[in-house]
């Protein structure tokens, strides 16, 4: 990891000048397998799209392949009328949103204890966090669900009256579950700043909370930034907690409400091609707009599973 | 700073701390650590312990000593399939996702052109959830309605990709394949900017070939890079759930471990003991290689 921090930022940093100075065999034959690759990496999710801008009738008659004769965004409409789904975009940005901000919150003060306070213990804290985030979630799943049926919560705060149920439930496992993560990857970045400016606010008499409120994080923006990306397409794309926790299919968020749907999506392919493009294309987007960040976000600290 | 704590007075003059500062360290360090224990040490253990019982979440919690294991290596069919498959898992991503995700590093790292492009295209399925890659999976590998036999022109007997118990796995794992080769692509590109350039050149000048330099001189120096994909790759296969729930809920051919746990516990039969018990095989098995890890990590930490 200590090696993978030069130079995230710039994943495509300009190449020798000697090496792409002209096209050699050996070279078209690089190309052209990159190329082959690329090609059939992005092919399903070409095929996604294309199946779902078309009637099913025509492909089902003339096959996946052929010209298209209708092209329209009917399935989409379709989508987000008959099944609702923004609601359960609107249930992601419930959970994702504060979970993203708590997580990073609370990991930022942990790093910035652990790596600039030199504080005793501070390795095994971190070996904690680090590892808690390695565990498979199946195997705190199932107390978990235990113990939130138990957790009584007044019906303001869950209509449930538990903690089951609840986006409280899975707010909480989002953030306990990542911190691990963030912890891991801050800590790391922190250690990289310079230690003196820390040491000048120390002797001016700058307290814990000042040298990390104002002093630690602002320095650490690209960081937040690219755990932030990273943690929200995390948090957007969790299947497991929100499948265990929440019970009912309205509370759910998007990604497993894809699942709820697909007795709905069964009969047509192309309906649930439109689905799934609709669930993919906010990470997608996310991606191609911040992709520097997701990459950095990755080396930076590549310790998740 | 009026209430300096004589207590804390440590080795250096910097660690002094106010009672404020106190404050703040103990709610915002106090806060993450209890989070941390209790939702992820806390649930680790209490799985153990309950692994042990034969609770079902409502009744008396009643001790039965290891017969939920005794049972769940010798009477409990879906077992042995479900850890063959997460062992399968383990190898395909292993030994054919992983060295194809290192191939495709080395390449565009040699500084083709377009290198961005290729680099994007081939990390873009690893933003999408294992959901979406799952049911992207099922649009491709149907039996009637599929893009796969509609291109091999299979119409008369088309294979029953996804429905096959045989073949479905493999099916599975090449979506799985998908997304694994791209995380640890990136993983590695951004190891192989880091290798320092004289090395190779003093390779050359050697007279060493490519394939020479590259396993002799820039592989070990990816050490780091290596321990953190290998973590990484134990860690998914241990814990794959999505793609294969997915499909189709984890049956017929597509078991795993991570399934059989939640079939146990969200199901009708709720065999919270039970499912314990599977969750802890999973927990041995990956906190093994966690160790491994952090020792690593340890030794790094003690460079710095």
């Amino acid at each position: 990891m200590t090696t993978t921090q030069a130079d995230p930022v710039r994943p495509a940093a300009p190449a020798p000048v000697a090496a792409r100075r002209r096209l050699r065999p050996g070279r078209l034959g690089v190309h052209a397998f990159l190329m082959a690759v690329s090609l059939a990496f992005l092919a399903p999710l070409l095929l996604a799209v294309y199946a779902s801008l078309r009637p099913y009738d025509e492909t089902s008659e003339y096959g996946y392949f052929s010209l298209p004769r209708h092209l329209s965004l009917d399935y989409y409409r379709q989508a987000f009328t008959d099944s609702g789904m923004t609601k359960y975009f609107v249930n992601t940005l419930i959970i994702a949103v504060p979970g993203v901000l708590i997580t990073l919150f609370l990991a930022s003060f942990v790093a910035f204890a652990l790596a600039r306070l030199k504080m005793r213990g501070g390795l095994v804290l971190l070996m904690l966090f680090t590892a808690g985030n390695l565990l498979p979630q199946q195997v705190i799943v199932t107390p978990l669900y235990v113990v939130f049926n138990r957790i009584p919560l007044p019906y303001w705060m869950s209509d449930s009256m538990t903690m089951f149920d609840s986006y409280w439930a899975v707010v909480l496992v989002q953030i306990g579950f990542q911190i691990g993560f963030c912890v891991f990857v801050l800590a790391n970045f922190m250690r990289t700043l310079p230690s003196e400016i820390l040491e000048a606010a120390v002797v001016d008499g700058a307290g814990v909370w000042t040298r990390f409120w104002r002093i630690t994080l602002p320095l650490c923006r690209p960081a937040l930034a690219a755990l932030g990306t990273l943690q929200f397409t995390w948090m957007y794309n969790d299947f497991l907690w929100a499948l265990v926790f929440i019970s009912d299919g309205d509370k759910l968020p998007i990604t497993s409400a894809l699942n709820n749907l697909r007795g709905q999506f069964f009969t047509d392919y192309n309906l649930l091609a439109a689905g799934s493009v609709i669930v993919a294309l906010p990470t997608l987007i996310v991606f191609l707009l911040l992709q520097r960040h997701f990459i950095a976000g990755l080396t930076l600290g590549s310790g998740k599973g | 700073m009026p209430f300096i704590s004589g207590r804390r007075t440590g080795r250096r003059g910097t660690r002094r701390y106010t009672r404020r500062d106190l404050v703040v360290l103990g709610v915002l360090l106090g806060l993450p650590v209890l989070l941390d224990l209790a939702i992820v040490w806390g649930p680790t253990l209490a799985s153990v312990v309950l692994s042990f019982t034969s609770w079902d979440g409502i009744g008396d919690i009643e001790w039965v000593g290891t017969r939920n294991y005794v049972n769940l290596f010798t009477n409990y069919p879906q077992f042995w399939p479900a850890a063959r498959h997460n062992l399968l898992w383990l190898a395909f991503l292993g030994l054919v996702a992983t060295p194809f995700g290192l191939l495709l590093a080395v390449l565009i790292d040699r500084g083709v052109r377009f290198s961005r492009f290729y680099q994007s295209t081939l990390y873009m399925p690893v933003v999408l959830s294992l959901a979406v890659v799952g049911f992207i999976a099922q649009l491709v590998f149907s039996r009637d309605q599929g893009a796969l036999n509609a291109v091999i022109g299979d119409t008369e007997t088309p294979t029953d990709w996804l429905g096959d118990p045989d073949l479905n796995i493999w099916m599975i794992l090449l979506a799985a394949a998908w997304r694994h080769t791209g995380y640890v692509m990136i993983l590695y590109l951004a190891g192989l900017k880091a290798v320092d350039q004289s090395l190779k050149e003093a390779a050359a000048i050697d007279g060493a070939s490519e394939a020479q330099t590259f396993f002799r001189v820039v592989f070990p120096t990816l050490r780091p890079v290596n321990v953190i994909v290998g973590v990484i790759t134990v860690i998914e296969s241990l814990r794959a759930f999505d793609i294969v729930y997915a499909v189709n809920h984890g049956r017929n051919g597509l078991e795993l471990l991570s399934v059989l746990v939640t079939d146990n516990i969200i199901g009708e039969a709720s065999r919270i003991g039970f499912g314990s018990a599977i969750a802890v095989v999973l927990l041995t098995v990956s906190l093994g290689f966690v160790v491994t890890y952090l020792v690593q990590e340890l030794r790094g930490e003690k460079d710095r």
